[in-house]
């Protein structure tokens, strides 16, 4: 319980402090220093979690279980190293002016309070606070997404504002319709929001309604997932905020949305007692997975490009979610660890890239390995991790979800293996244009932080090759726990 | 058809004949009131409609016997309305004559004679006028209808002391729908009776008139019919009105002499009634005539919104 | 009983007067009204909610019904009042989809809530439970009026009354959520008019207009 305190009050602190002192010289070391003690915190909650078991406290708002343990603890990662490569990455964005020390202290203080957001939603064993939480997340980062003031990130800060407020509130109404049917069976000591509450008596909850608030809730959820065809704020919000922001986005927001859409789930397939939530994260899962390939093909801007790439990946986890069973859970689950890892080292490389480039234009990005040898390495490294290269760890989950596919849904699986081979050969082309060639760029004023890029890449790599047993131990407890 | 009934029939219609001219000058004199004009006298409508059956009345060389008979005709349409609006009583023997439809029909009866005899002369304006006049009536009929059949939900009745009856002396009860009634009401009235959000009744400008275009050509006795006929349509909207919406205090079958002691009621509500109407028209400024369809199409919406509130889930 | 009888009805004209004054929203071309017209709806809100607390005898929702008031009657309309004062916007709301045609769907809009909510009707056994149907539509409403809406005032109206619509979807099947969520759903509502507030100064600093049709340019390409 202690553990579980420090973890969400530090960021919330961090936030608080770097708000006052935020636009100050060393606040991008105060910021990864209040990241790593939330890292800390966040490792020694996981350690007693092994040991211990589930802990609900806190009157029981708030619970942390396998599921949503190894989620606190990814994000409690890549939130650390994402301070770690943001710190040299803000300093050349400041000396360039494009940001005033205003905007760093903004800058500054949001990303602790979005970090605690996140923790808060995948903490909160209350599907209120959780929403709550959810929408504090959507504000905090539109926020972020804003901080350049240009007409761009305005206009992308507007729309991810507007769709997503209009999914949230799908969410909430999901919500009260899920209070609904929970009041009549649990009652009106409150407590018929908790999830563990919920999950208690989900089979005796009234299957029409529950069917419908899942819909909703889906749909809400969803668009902050990015699946298709709720997605439009996705790319605009990548490719226009800050790319550390790209990264936490892609890394752990989606995370965040998609584990809210499988807490809802394990209700409604209790209550319902049929394949509906499944087949409906069956078919959103599918569409993202093809239509986002069609995007990808058609992108210019780098970071756009990737930002679909995660459409892609988030459709490919909602699919094998919805397939369901330990295996294909399984693999979801370690789908997420992998993506969040790897997609944020693509993106804090393609950051130094675009910064030294001066362009996000991929046209006009070219001869990175000439630039900086590590910048150029990591890239082509993290792309071949991401379109699923074995060893790395992309391969290994990917494979399970197509076999597994295979079995149960087998027409699904050409659908897959084409869009995926599609990604493939178009990233491939691509990165690859911008990472050999020449260049006659000069180095930046202050040295790229690769340390975050081969720390993540190497995890993914490990996770491709080797996966600790106590993790295993772990995934599976959390995909029996979501069952299907 | 009892004594008593034949009397409230009778002094219905005389109470509307003769309280017509008079509701239209009220609203005329709080207009002014409300402008910080010096208000026009009560009876100034009385007095003109005596100076205009004095006057002769000239007609066009190529006017045909249409243009003669209209007057007569529109204010025969009026008049027989009036009789069928309870407004004192509902113990009328006129009223099984007409329910609630056929009374939207004698509207567009005279709408339609009006229009004709404005045409019948071939000056511009006046067809101009018998077009928009028209326009006004197709898109405001089915939406007084939708605010009568909301009524006619509650009550399970078309006819319109059946209507009355059920709401007055039923238990009280609050209907949302008739909210809704309400509204789209009020809006379709301030169309069909030339109030100022669609048309100015007291301006003669040619792009903006409406009704004025269709009677320039009427002088004399004729103009007086038409003007009659015109407060006549007034009074029996109010009616209308105040029989779907505040309909106590009217007398019921068999208690005769209440017939009587409704008088006043109905003039208190009345004269509410004109207050209010010239405060909206103070209020609002009159819109361009292309917007007067999106106004009654609201009125429709809101006429069929209603009906839809009345089959609410469960209620 | 007579009272209770009475009270049940009112509720349901409340809710009516919301449905009403969302369509109102829907019709309204002066960014001024449009205002107006909201603050009204969430008064109506208020009125309908403390009627179920004081029928139901639920004391939280009185609670509720003042956070609603403060928030959605005094202090959201009042930041909506001086943004468009120091902006100088009154009169520009421009539709997307003429106005006629945008009720029309508002009523098959309708007509979709009233079924959509049958079946949350028969479960419900709060006594606003026939207003759900309202609810539901108010939210459809909002939703559509963010849509058909180019400028970014009428646009966060529109979300504003969806936020309305939804409240009172809670009050009505429930009595309400529980009270910590109630006050971080205010909260975040609060925050973000505040943040759209900000925001509606830049974007007019960055395009000379509240225009949300200059906000096209990134596309896929």
């Amino acid at each position: 319980m202690e553990y579980l305190l420090l973890v969400l009050v530090i960021p919330l602190l961090g936030g608080l402090v770097l708000a006052l002192c935020g636009h100050r010289d060393y606040a991008p070391e105060v910021n990864v220093g209040v990241s790593l003690c939330t890292l800390v915190a966040a490792g020694l909650l996981t350690s007693h979690i092994i040991d211990g078991g589930p802990i609900l406290v806190l009157d029981r708002q708030f619970l942390v279980d396998p599921l949503n343990v190894f989620l606190i603890a990814l994000t409690a990662l890549v939130g650390f190293t994402t301070s770690v490569f943001s710190r040299p990455y803000m300093r050349v964005e400041r000396d360039r002016g494009k940001m005033s020390p205003k905007r760093m202290r903004l800058y500054h203080s949001m990303y602790q309070m979005f970090i605690f957001t996140m923790l808060v939603a995948l903490s909160t064993n209350n599907l209120g606070i959780l929403w709550v939480a959810m929408e504090a997340a959507t504000l905090t980062t539109v926020l972020l997404v804003s901080v350049y003031r240009t007409a761009a990130s305005l206009e992308a800060a507007w729309k991810y504002f507007i769709l997503c407020g209009v999914g949230i509130a799908q969410a909430l109404l999901g919500t009260i319709l899920l209070y609904l049917a929970a009041d009549k069976v649990i009652g009106a000591g409150g407590g018929a929001l908790l999830w563990t509450n919920l999950d208690a008596v989900k089979t005796m909850l009234e299957p029409n309604v529950m069917a419908l608030a899942f819909v909703f809730l889906l749909l809400g959820y969803g668009t902050k997932v990015g699946l298709v065809p709720v997605h439009n704020w996705l790319p605009d919000a990548h490719a226009e905020g800050p790319t550390p922001i790209s990264a936490v986005l892609s890394g752990l927001l989606l995370n965040v949305a998609l584990y809210a859409v499988l807490r809802c789930k394990m209700l409604a397939d209790g209550a319902l007692q049929n394949q509906l939530p499944g087949r409906l994260m069956i078919g959103f899962g599918l569409l993202s997975v093809v239509a986002a390939v069609f995007f990808l093909a058609r992108q210019k801007d780098v970071k756009r490009m990737f930002a679909y790439s995660s459409i892609e990946h988030m459709g490919l986890m909602t699919f094998a979610f919805g397939l369901g069973g330990p295996v294909a859970n399984f693999a979801g689950l370690l789908h997420m660890t992998v993506h969040s890892l790897i997609k944020s080292a693509i993106f804090f490389a393609v950051g130094h890239a675009t910064q030294k480039a001066g362009t996000q234009l991929m046209a006009n990005i070219r001869g990175v390995l000439k630039l900086s040898p590590t910048v150029g390495w990591g890239m082509l490294l993290g792309t071949l991790a991401i379109l699923g290269m074995p060893p790395f760890g992309v391969f290994a989950s990917e494979f399970l979800i197509i076999t597994t596919a295979m079995r149960y849904l087998p027409w699904a699986t050409p659908l897959l293996l084409v869009a995926l081979g599609v990604a493939f050969a178009v990233i491939f082309v691509r990165v690859q244009e911008m990472v050999f060639g020449d260049s006659e760029l000069k180095p930046l004023e202050h040295s790229p932080a690769l340390l975050p890029v081969f720390v993540h890449l190497g995890l993914g790599l490990m996770l491709g090759l080797y996966i600790p047993p106590y993790l295993v131990g772990w995934y599976q407890q959390a995909a029996t726990m979501i069952g299907g | 058809m009892s004594w008593s009934g034949l009397f409230s029939q009778l002094l219905e219609i005389a109470v509307a004949l003769l309280l017509a001219p008079l509701l239209t000058g009220w609203v005329n004199q709080c207009r002014a009131w409300l402008q910080n004009k010096s208000a026009p006298s009560l009876m100034l409508q009385y007095r003109m409609l005596r100076k205009l059956f004095h006057k002769e009345s000239v007609v066009a060389e190529h006017a045909s016997p249409l243009f003669r008979a209209a007057p007569y005709i529109v204010f025969g349409c009026m008049a027989l309305a009036s009789g069928i609006i309870p407004t004192l009583s509902t113990d009328l023997p006129l009223s099984p004559a007409a329910d609630a439809i056929a009374l939207v029909g004698l509207f567009a009866f005279a709408r339609v004679f009006i229009s004709l005899a404005a045409m019948d002369i071939g000056t511009a304006f006046g067809t101009m006028g018998a077009r928009r006049e028209m326009l006004i009536g197709f898109l405001a009929e089915p939406a007084l209808l939708m605010v009568l059949f909301s009524a006619s939900l509650i009550t399970q009745s078309t006819s319109l002391t059946g209507i009355v009856e059920t709401l007055a002396h039923g238990k009280f009860t609050i209907y949302p729908s008739m909210a809704f009634a309400g509204v789209a009401f009020t809006l379709v009235s301030l169309a069909e009776n030339a109030r100022v959000p669609v048309d100015n009744p007291s301006t003669h400008l040619e792009l903006t008139m409406i009704h004025e275009a269709l009677i320039l050509e009427y002088s004399g006795r004729h103009l007086a019919l038409i003007e009659w006929a015109g407060s006549l349509k007034m009074f029996a909207y109010s009616c209308i009105g105040l029989a779907l919406f505040f309909p106590w205090g009217m007398a019921e079958v068999d208690a005769p002499g209440a017939t009587i002691l409704a008088l006043p009621v109905l003039v208190f509500k009345l004269a509410i009634g004109g207050a209010l109407l010239a405060l909206i028209e103070t209020v609002s400024a009159k819109m361009r005539i292309f917007r007067v369809p999106e106004f009654l199409a609201t009125a429709f919406m809101l006429a069929v919104i209603g009906m839809l509130v009345h089959f609410l889930p469960g209620a | 009983m007579m009272m209770q009888a009475y009270l049940i009805q009112s509720i349901n004209l409340f809710a009516s007067a919301l449905l009403l004054l969302s369509f109102a929203m829907l019709s309204q071309r002066r960014i001024l009204t449009l205002i107006h017209l909201f603050t009204l709806q969430g008064a109506a809100l208020v009125a309908a909610t403390v009627v179920v607390a004081y029928v139901t005898d639920q004391h939280h929702l009185y609670y509720s019904a003042a956070i609603t008031l403060v928030t959605k009657v005094f202090v959201i309309p009042l930041l909506l009042h001086r943004l468009i004062d120091r902006l100088n916007i009154k009169w520009d709301v421009e539709t997307l989809i003429n106005i006629p045609t945008t009720m029309l769907i508002g009523i098959l809009l309708v007509v979709f809530a009233f079924n959509l909510a049958l079946p949350i009707v028969k479960l419900s056994s709060s006594i606003a439970h026939s207003t759900l149907g309202i609810a539901l539509a108010c939210v459809l409403l909002s939703f559509m009026m963010m849509i058909t809406r180019a400028k970014a005032v009428p646009q966060v109206i529109g979300f504003l009354s969806m936020e309305n619509g939804l409240f009172f979807a809670a009050t009505a099947a429930t009595y309400g959520m529980p009270m910590v969520v109630e006050f971080g759903i205010a909260f975040d509502v609060l925050v973000g008019v505040f943040i759209l507030g900000v925001f509606m100064f830049q974007i007019r600093e960055q395009f000379d207009s509240l225009d949300i049709r200059h906000l096209e340019k990134l596309k896929d390409d």
